[in-house]
């Protein structure tokens, strides 16, 4: 045996095969699909996540199954703690559910697929640039689809904005109506403890590219985090004026709000 | 149609190995004519053979001489040949006085072959790109800018003359036996270079597969623009492996470093102007044009792929 199929059978169980194998995807005869996922990096993933999920974090998740078990579906969930773990998690949790397990696939930022092997490696475990064609065209795919409506403004906020919600573009309220997607708000609480920033410095984010630059100890805290899925929300696809939509957003905003709420009153500490 | 028993179709770029494909599907059916601005190939006794500039005026004589029913332009000169100047000339100037011919001449059908390369490669590029998307390749590279105006001039002429019919066909990466472009080129190499820690999804579609849509689109005359590409993806990196290259991570950050060392290896098979292409991803939506051609590809990945591993010998 090889080193290679040595650590692969190490790493991935027989049954975690069969259960990443067992959830359908839109995949060409090489495992690939047009947006770059790869089954077979999915399941390296998987194993990699659980230990992260289950060990680290020690996630506790609720209403999971609120996630529709087939057919387009949009996650909405408020972002924090500089990195996309929150999106890493959510995936976790709903491609490890017992009944009917979905890969979802998590919009990020527009500067990951420029950052060598990282955006790759994104790509490979269903990770998707937040494009509106992107997005359009994975929900025509029956796809689930996390998106982070604050963008930046969620994931770059500081420790002292904790648990406030930014702008929420309208975006995905234009996508759920135009596929009757449902939208399942969730509210995550405990990645803004993560990597708490006291700063941001901005003109090194600006002269290196990215986003922000936080100032942060060089660790990820293990905070235990809590996700809340709330339940389906749907919005039927009549044209209204932007205000209107707004007001939806709004709605759902409100929800993500109220989740997050629960989550902070169940926490008992930090850690 | 009325004029001959058999449709007279002219095909350009007839040394080129994918011309040589369609005329071996469409010879039994119609009578061709080839041409070809590099040299003048031997294709049997039936089918006239030029070597001939479009520039030129003798290049009219034919079209008065077989009064052609169609024509299918497929004598692009890739991007990695010639220098930027007579490239222009040849596709962008010499494929307006092929269509212009075609209007003074009455043809019916026109297949003009593009490449999917005009949409350009942009980190930015959501998947599964329409034939609606902005061809951002022109502000990427001048090397480039002869690819996007051969499309533009084929779509003036589109809409001006609808009865010439034509057709606008935007392949992936044509590879296969015979075939001498970049990516094939690259396939078939023992040690490939490739941008450490980029591995972009790409499009592969077989020769023959090519050849036999583009003998589709002449059965069916439905004018537009197509992309042609199957339903089926694979990584960059994970292609070269699987034909067996051995892969030369080239330093890939900041951009100007890659570009660089392309500059100084001046590598065919790895220009400075495609390095984009290895970095981020162009995958097309060809499923328009399967549905509206009936066309469905017959050569999987794996078999491609197993025959560049087999041949590792240039062809």
């Amino acid at each position: 045996m090889g080193l290679a199929s040595y650590l692969r059978s190490k790493l991935i169980p027989a049954e975690l095969d069969e259960q990443v194998n067992r959830i359908r995807k839109p995949i060409g005869t090489l495992g690939y699909d047009p947006w770059g996922y790869n089954n077979e990096a999915v399941k390296y993933g998987f194993s990699v996540a659980r230990q992260i999920y289950e060990k680290y974090f020690r996630v506790s998740a609720s209403g999971v199954d609120n996630v529709p078990a087939e057919g387009p579906v949009l996650i909405i969930a408020n972002h924090s703690g500089q990195l996309p773990i929150d999106g890493l998690l959510i995936g976790y949790a709903l491609a490890s559910r017992e009944k009917n397990p979905r890969i979802p696939r998590a919009m990020i930022e527009r500067f990951f697929p420029t950052v060598p092997w990282l955006g790759n490696l994104l790509n490979e475990i269903g990770a998707v640039l937040g494009d509106p064609v992107n997005c359009a065209k994975m929900l025509a795919n029956n796809e689930a689809v996390i998106v982070f409506p604050e963008g930046v403004r969620g994931s770059g906020k500081l420790y002292r904005d904790r648990y406030q919600l930014k702008r929420f573009g309208n975006g995905f309220m234009h996508l759920a109506m135009k596929y009757k997607a449902p939208i399942v708000p969730v509210g995550v609480v405990g990645c803004e403890e993560t990597i708490p920033a006291i700063a941001n410095i901005k003109p090194l984010a600006n002269a290196l590219g990215v986003p922000y630059v936080p100032v942060a100890l060089p660790v990820v805290l293990p905070a235990k985090v809590h996700l809340n899925f709330g339940e389906p929300m749907y919005f039927d696809d009549t044209e209204i004026p932007e205000e209107q939509v707004t007001e939806r957003v709004e709605a759902v905003k409100a929800e993500i709000s109220r989740l997050i709420d629960k989550g902070l009153s169940e926490r008992k500490r930090l850690f | 149609m009325s004029k001959h028993q058999r449709p007279r179709i002219l095909i350009t770029g007839a040394a080129g190995a994918l011309a040589q494909q369609v005329i071996r599907r469409l010879r039994e059916s119609c009578d061709l004519v080839a041409v070809d601005f590099r040299e003048q190939v031997y294709l049997g006794d039936d089918i006239p053979s030029y070597c001939i500039d479009f520039n030129k005026r003798v290049f009219e004589d034919l079209f008065r001489r077989y009064e052609f029913d169609g024509v299918i332009h497929l004598g692009r000169i890739l991007s990695s040949q010639l220098t930027r100047m007579r490239r222009y000339n040849a596709n962008v100037l010499g494929t307006q006085k092929l269509l212009d011919l075609s209007h003074k001449y009455g043809i019916r059908r026109v297949i003009v072959l593009s490449t999917y390369h005009v949409y350009g490669a942009v980190a930015y590029n959501p998947a599964l790109i329409d034939e609606s998307a902005p061809l951002k390749s022109a502000g990427l590279s001048a090397d480039l800018v002869d690819s996007v105006e051969l499309e533009n001039l084929a779509n003036i002429y589109l809409w001006r003359y609808p009865e010439l019919n034509i057709t606008i066909l935007r392949p992936c990466n044509i590879v296969g036996p015979g075939v001498r472009n970049t990516m094939s080129t690259l396939l078939s190499s023992e040690r490939a270079p490739v941008l450490a820690g980029f591995s972009p999804m790409m499009q592969f579609i077989h020769i023959d597969d090519m050849a036999d849509a583009i003998v589709a689109a002449w059965a069916k005359p439905v004018k537009g623009v197509f992309n042609v590409a199957p339903q089926d993806w694979v990584a960059y990196q994970h292609a070269l492996k699987l034909c067996g290259c051995k892969t030369i991570p080239i330093p890939s950050i900041p951009p100007s470093v890659p570009k660089a060392i392309a500059r100084v290896l001046n590598l065919r098979s790895f220009p400075p102007y495609l390095m984009a292409f290895f970095k981020y991803p162009v995958v097309i939506d060809g499923r328009a044009f399967a549905r509206e051609f009936g066309f469905e590809p017959k050569r999987p990945l794996k078999e491609i792929f197993r025959y560049y591993r087999d041949n590792k010998k240039p062809v």
